[in-house]
């Protein structure tokens, strides 16, 4: 079982970097869907045994990560007149890089941290660091409004799998709350990009920096 | 008797199945699009019509035009003699012997890049610059997943690192040796300029990387040139096919045929590879291959997490 979900977890861990080296922002919406789709599989995989529990989890987050919010986005996509993100403050190449600093880094770090009670494998604290972190590479280098949705989303991704790791100890309700959370977050988000874009007819959130009357 | 017969094999099959995996790959692509085919053989027949013709050389050329196709044969050739094809110990084996094998493939490459700028043609230049950046950045990829194969293995010699362990390096760390295994198969390809790296069989020399070099070898240059890259293909598709079969047996009778069917299966593997993908963009290049960095940088750096 521990294979598999170690599997899984390097699975995660490369669709990261796929995310950090992909220009174009539909394969980007699908690669976050399918680590969507692998993370819903996750609580069932690590908690061997399917109670009513992982199951509502698990649904609810394939349902939320891998077919609302994505579809959400592709929709926006439809809107809007980018398909790429051409210009990001660093290149492709050097974010790949800084991913894989990261990734080494929280490998690194998750060795030094005093175990937590240790279900599934040990990779599960180094691949949610390292997936908060690629995330955050994410959120700060893309200019464009969408690749920053999807910077969250990855960013929030990298929660849910330390989360799995609390999932015994973690009152149900606050799992579907950061779900509901995340969802109103998307939506917002959603709601903005279509604004910047009808306002400004460019959805770069450099414009947004200079203030106009 | 049996290290005697190993020994046998492994210098015949180094000499001999080669140009068959050439001719497998173009029998793969063929039959993806339903053509018939050459024959499978017909890589020996061409190697042996180039070595009975003459040879034409060109007045700018010097000895190292000459020297080019020899020095690469001959590396590749004693790079094979490092790997234990079938498992068993290879012929040549002491500690830390993987980095004579990186650095022979490399003195073939510079030996091949030096014949292309002997001849002083601006082409050949530009095929020789391109093999060499491509080279530069497919060698940590290369080093990575050797490294993690010798952490997984305890050893420093290719034979420690392909041998008989693999298998037990596939129950201790699968994630670790299919990300290595994905990382040395794009290795695989670039060396070997294969689709999508190089078309070995275009002739617009604007696109082409390694075939560019040797535009102006011809006869048994030329032969040797083939023969030689047929070789290197081999060398390289036996340390795949040794990770991804990782039969060990006592006895010829198994794991030398065990070996020639994975040769085989790797052979008809680069040709589907080549037949459902286009070549890349010569600016796209660079990603896949620190893509192939991070696959075995990653396979690598998931040991040492799970090792502390």
């Amino acid at each position: 079982m521990s294979s598999a979900v170690d599997a899984m977890l390097v699975m995660v861990l490369l669709l990261n970097f796929f995310v950090l080296g992909s220009s174009r922002i539909r394969s980007i919406i699908y690669t976050v869907a399918g680590q969507g789709v692998l993370l819903g599989l996750l609580p069932v995989m690590v908690h061997e045994g399917i109670g009513l529990r992982q199951a509502v989890v698990s649904v609810g987050a394939i349902g939320l990560k891998a077919v609302i919010i994505p579809r959400m986005l592709m929709r926006a996509m439809t809107d809007l007149p980018i398909r790429r993100e051409i210009q990001p403050l660093i290149g492709f190449r050097t974010s790949l890089l800084l991913g894989a600093v990261a990734t080494a880094a929280s490998m690194g770090l998750a060795a030094r941290l005093p175990t937590l009670g240790s279900a599934g494998s040990q990779l599960l604290v180094p691949a949610s660091l390292a997936t908060i972190l690629t995330g955050f590479i994410i959120l700060t280098t893309r200019i464009k409004a969408i690749t920053q949705v999807l910077g969250y989303l990855i960013l929030e991704n990298g929660v849910f799998i330390f989360g799995v790791l609390l999932l015994e100890a973690m009152p149900f309700l606050v799992e579907v709350g950061v779900l509901l959370d995340l969802f109103v977050a998307i939506f917002v988000m959603g709601i903005i990009i279509n604004h910047i874009s009808r306002e400004f007819s460019s959805v770069s959130t450099e414009r947004l920096s200079t203030l106009k009357e | 008797m049996i290290a005697m017969i190993d020994l046998i094999a492994h210098v015949l099959l180094l000499l001999l199945m080669p140009p068959l995996l050439l001719g497998v790959i173009v029998k793969t692509k063929a039959a993806f699009a339903g053509r018939v085919g050459a024959p499978l053989l017909q890589p020996y027949y061409d190697l042996i019509k180039l070595f009975q013709k003459g040879t034409v050389l060109s007045r700018t050329t010097t000895w190292v035009f000459l020297a080019g196709p020899t020095v690469t044969l001959f590396a590749v050739m004693v790079a094979g003699l490092l790997v234990p094809l079938s498992g068993r110990p290879a012929p040549l084996r002491f500690a830390g012997d993987f980095i004579l094998f990186a650095y022979l493939l490399a003195l073939g490459r510079f030996f091949t890049a030096l014949a292309a700028l002997d001849t002083g043609s601006s082409f050949e230049g530009m095929g020789a610059s391109r093999e060499v950046t491509f080279a530069c950045l497919a060698e940590p990829a290369l080093f990575l997943g050797l490294l993690a194969l010798a952490r997984l293995s305890g050893g420093l010699s290719l034979t420690a690192l392909l041998g008989g362990q693999v298998g037990g390096a596939w129950i201790a760390a699968a994630p670790t040796m299919v990300l290595v295994v994905g990382g040395l198969f794009i290795i695989l390809l670039v060396e070997n300029s294969r689709i999508p790296f190089d078309d070995p069989n275009t002739h617009l020399e604007l696109t082409m990387i390694h075939e560019v070099m040797v535009l102006d070898h011809g006869g048994p240059a030329l032969g040797a040139v083939l023969y030689g890259a047929a070789v290197k293909l081999f060398v390289l598709s036996a340390v795949v096919a040794r990770l991804m079969v990782p039969v060990a047996s006592e006895r010829p009778v198994i794991h030398w045929p065990v070996f020639v069917v994975s040769m085989l299966l790797v052979a008809v593997l680069i040709g589907v590879v080549e037949s459902v993908m286009a070549r890349l963009r010569l600016l796209h290049v660079p990603n896949l291959l620190l893509g192939a960095c991070l696959l075995t940088g990653l396979g690598f750096i998931l040991l040492l997490g799970s090792s502390s």
